[in-house]
């Protein structure tokens, strides 16, 4: 969005149009729907209480990813979850048999891939819904999460890989 | 493997985040390589499927509807949450001083009903040929006089060394309820004291205290479970002299 136009944007304009698929992503983090109502509520109550000191000229949908992630993460059940090591970075290139099991994968399931979406940990299956689903950019997905550029591109490869593991034998020994 | 550089840049070319002319080399790489092409294909399928899967929750409406409440409460912002803080208030404040003043209006025009009748009693008595019905200025001889006239007892003052002078008494009622009227004197001035038991609806909110109506002084207070009214003419410290004194009898 355009930064000359902020100023007389209001809060409402913005927030608004991000509604269904802020409670889409809090339903995933949270697992749970009164959780999730919960946590988009409160998104919206802090929002709106900072939106004075939101920042002309940054991504408003990041902003707003951030303040529900933060929530969550300072809930009760954002708590348990579990922050994977970052630190062993620069695993870049996969086998050169994963092409085949690509192709299979992409064979799967909605249902499987929601299922296994589900089972992954909070950071990977934040970082896949930010950049799948949302279609941030790494930029975008950096500020949401405040997490480095670095981290956020070494981050959603080792989601996808993880997906990839939770996938590959289900489909290996499911119905042909 | 010579396509291991491209591979390791198919997720930055695919999530389109590859500067121009590295995603031409890229692009020009996959046409040529069917191995590359077929893996990118791989990883874009499995993209889409995680963007399907991924839009799986509805907000119910009630959410949506008190999200959108919870925003559109805030427009125009400040201004518009300001005034709400401070209408509700302002709207009880205003209704309860309309209550308060239409009940402190209904307590001051009942009580001033009860003071005029008193003073309206008081007139009355003076004006008739006999103000009072025993006539004495004993009141060991008033003070009999109204046993089974009236369902209560009192005592009265000695004069003895004050300027009051006691002129009889009298039966009156006051909103149907039986009282002594005691007609006292003081420099040609009548002064009547009305004594009623304190159990009736008129009586029970007045405030103690001097007070006027038509023009006359009023005092009154409660004592003993009876409700005392000084009205007369003269002027409340007058007035007050012989509150103090019936007072201090009882």
């Amino acid at each position: 969005m355009p930064d000359q136009r902020l100023p007389a944007a209001t809060f409402e304009d913005l927030a608004l149009p991000l509604f269904d698929q802020l409670y889409n992503f809090a339903r995933w983090l949270t697992q749970d729907t009164t959780e999730a109502e919960d946590l988009v509520q409160e998104t919206y109550a802090k929002a709106l209480r900072g939106f004075s000191s939101f920042q002309a000229g940054t991504n408003f949908r990041a902003w707003m990813y951030r303040i529900l992630r933060n929530s969550f993460l300072s809930s009760r059940t954002g708590l348990k979850t579990t922050v994977p090591f970052d630190e062993e970075e620069h695993e870049t290139a996969d086998p050169d048999r994963s092409t085949p099991e690509r192709l299979l994968i992409a064979q799967a399931s909605r249902e499987m891939v929601q299922q296994a979406l589900a089972e992954l940990p909070v950071p990977f299956r934040e970082i896949l819904l930010l950049c799948e689903v949302e279609e941030m950019s790494y930029q975008e997905i950096a500020e949401a999460l405040s997490i480095p550029l670095g981290t956020v591109m070494s981050r959603l490869f080792r989601a996808r890989k993880a997906l990839r593991e939770l996938l590959q034998p289900r489909l290996q020994r499911g119905p042909a | 493997m010579t396509c291991e550089p491209w591979r390791g840049k198919l997720d930055a070319y695919l999530d389109g985040e590859l500067s121009p002319a590295e995603a031409r080399e890229v692009g020009a790489h996959l046409q040529g390589c069917a191995s590359c092409s077929a893996d990118a294909l791989g990883r874009v399928q499995i993209k889409r499927s995680v963007a399907s899967a991924g839009r799986r929750f509805e907000p119910s409406a009630q959410l949506r509807a008190q999200v959108t409440r919870g925003v559109a409460a805030k427009r125009p912002r400040q201004i518009g949450w300001q005034w709400k803080i401070l209408a509700v208030p302002a709207v009880l404040v205003l209704i309860l001083s309309v209550a308060v003043d239409v009940y402190v209006s209904r307590e001051r025009a009942r009580r001033q009903g009860v003071f005029s009748e008193l003073a309206d009693l008081h007139v009355a008595a003076l004006a008739t040929s006999t103000p009072v019905d025993v006539v004495s200025s004993d009141r060991h001889t008033v003070k009999p006089w109204f046993q089974g006239k009236i369902p209560f007892t009192f005592n009265l003052p000695e004069l003895q060394g004050s300027e009051f002078t006691l002129l009889g008494g009298r039966v009156t009622y006051l909103a149907q309820t039986p009282g002594a009227q005691l007609i006292y004197q003081l420099r040609k001035h009548e002064i009547s004291v009305f004594i009623f038991q304190d159990r009736g609806e008129e009586t029970a909110s007045l405030a103690s205290g001097p007070t006027k109506a038509l023009s006359f002084n009023i005092e009154n207070w409660t004592q003993d479970g009876l409700r005392y009214f000084v009205v007369g003419d003269v002027g409340p410290d007058d007035l007050h002299a012989l509150a103090k004194l019936l007072r201090g009898t009882q």
